[in-house]
């Protein structure tokens, strides 16, 4: 049996790690080859970037060698999949190379399209790369007072980041002396500052408090940089002095070319996460369709339900259990507090007033990621 | 030709079923209906209201055991 897993990112690491250890015998004796084909040599730890854009991580920080994480018996290649032919069980790679399998599991991530919106590029300091929260570092450094207006795009990875950069923000400012030169505007697309009801209801009163000024049903349409007005499609505007983006997001090239699902997002079965019409292809994190958070912890839990799934399959012929939504999201609020936010499919989060042991943890989190990438926590 | 897509938001509370219409939305035609699934009461007040704001149409909001089936027309 050969499973092949696109993408060495949280979710694809965590399902290797966890196949490679519940079939290790089956490995071992070569009755199953596990195969990982990834864009790069580097696992990247995305959640750090938020810490990067305001100076509290560096970008060395973020990085650990894939080969490094992965359990012995998982054949790793850095050969990007150009192709899938899912009706050959075969995708084809950059190096020009075919793979064959039984099982595919897609989890290549998603990307900031900033493209969508005319004017953003160009305008807007946004930290969902490397490069973008550098230079973001960079500029909430130079600012000098002003409005510095949040903007937020659909769908985006990690739904907790327009508030907790909002937040950082803030922390950032008043540490630099200049927080009564600074007046923050924060927009969201719905009718509250959080998608989240419970999450909202704790914020609000957090930005009245704080002073943050807040707009609601904003969907971003255009930025007119000359004249630093960014409107909206419900025809509002908003001038601004520093503009930072959560830009919305879009599956991998290569998942929306070919034909995998529109924009990227490839529609699987929320429960036994299968593509639609496929039993042998599966998708997981970022890239599915699924109307839950793109978040590491979506990936870490969908991993965990299909590594014991795809396992029992190769053990005893079926699947043994459903994903059941699961998500869990820190929430940093700002002056060392921190909460968090669990839920599934059935049950609301109802998170807690922040503290500081929560944050405290979160900081200890980005640290033992890598032990949990590895399966081990 | 005008299409209809189904979006099924049912047990999303985040993004939710309002952000799940809005991120479809875009990469839809002008005339294309989306039908929203949702077992969130607060849809059936949310997704309206932001369709008015944003100048598109509701064509129907019901329920049915538990689910409300919200459909909206792309309208710019
Ligand atoms: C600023 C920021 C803050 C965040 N904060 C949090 C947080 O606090 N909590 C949380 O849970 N999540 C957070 N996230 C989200 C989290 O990082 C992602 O949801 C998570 O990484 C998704 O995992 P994934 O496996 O789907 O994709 P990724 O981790 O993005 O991995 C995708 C992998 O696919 C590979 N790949 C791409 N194309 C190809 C190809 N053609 N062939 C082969 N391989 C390919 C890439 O090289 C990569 O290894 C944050 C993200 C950002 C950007």
């Amino acid at each position: 049996m050969k499973i092949l897993i696109i993408g060495g990112g949280m979710g694809g690491t965590i399902l290797a790690n966890n196949l490679a250890r519940r079939l290790s015998t089956e490995i071992k004796a070569g009755k199953v080859n596990l195969t990982m084909l990834s864009a790069s040599d580097q696992h990247f730890y995305q959640p750090g970037l938020l810490y990067l854009a305001v100076g509290q991580m560096m970008p060395d920080e973020l990085y650990r060698d894939q080969v490094s994480l992965l359990e012995p018996g998982i054949e790793f290649h850095v050969d990007p999949v150009t192709e899938f032919h899912l009706d050959d069980n075969q995708v084809k790679t950059q190096s020009d190379r075919s793979y064959d399998y039984d099982v595919l599991v897609v989890a290549t991530g998603s990307r900031p399209n900033m493209e969508e919106i005319p004017g953003l590029a160009e305008n807007a300091e946004m930290f969902y790369t490397e490069e973008g929260a550098l230079k973001m570092l960079k500029s909430l450094r130079e600012f000098e007072g002003g409005r510095v207006v949040v903007c937020v795009g659909v769908p985006h990875k990690c739904p907790m980041a327009p508030l907790e950069i909002t937040f950082m923000m803030h922390d950032f400012f008043k540490v630099r002396g200049i927080l009564d030169k600074v007046e923050l505007y924060y927009t969201y697309p719905i009718g509250r500052i959080h998608s989240l009801e419970n999450v909202a209801k704790w914020a609000t009163p957090e930005f009245d408090q704080l002073g943050i000024k807040y707009e609601t049903f904003f969907n971003m349409k255009e930025v007119d940089g000359e004249n630093k007005i960014l409107r909206s499609e419900e025809g509002a505007e908003v001038e601004y002095d520093l503009l930072v983006t959560i830009p919305a997001h879009k599956g991998m090239e290569v998942v929306e070319s070919q034909g995998l699902g529109k924009d990227g997002w490839v529609p699987i079965d929320r429960l036994r996460l299968n593509m639609e019409g496929r039993d042998n292809v599966f998708a997981i994190g970022d890239t599915t369709n699924l109307p839950i958070s793109k978040a590491g912890s979506t990936a870490h839990f969908e991993a965990e339900a299909l590594g014991e799934n795809i396992a029992s399959m190769v053990k005893i012929g079926q699947p043994t259990r459903d994903y059941d939504g699961k998500v869990f999201c820190f929430i940093e609020a700002g002056k060392d507090r921190a909460t968090y936010a669990s839920f599934d499919y059935l049950n609301p989060p109802d998170p807690k007033p922040p503290t500081r042991a929560v944050h405290w943890f979160k900081v200890a989190y980005n640290q033992m990621y890598w032990a949990s990438a590895r399966g081990l926590l | 030709m005008a299409e209809k897509m189904l979006i099924d938001a049912r047990g999303s509370f985040c993004p939710g079923p309002l952000m799940e219409l809005i991120a479809k939305l875009k990469s839809g035609q002008v005339g294309d209906e989306f039908e929203v699934l949702s077992s969130d009461k607060g849809s059936a007040k949310d997704i309206p209201e932001w369709v008015e704001k944003a100048g598109h149409e509701m064509v129907e909001s019901r329920q049915d055991k538990g689910v409300w089936h919200i459909t909206v027309r792309k309208m710019r």
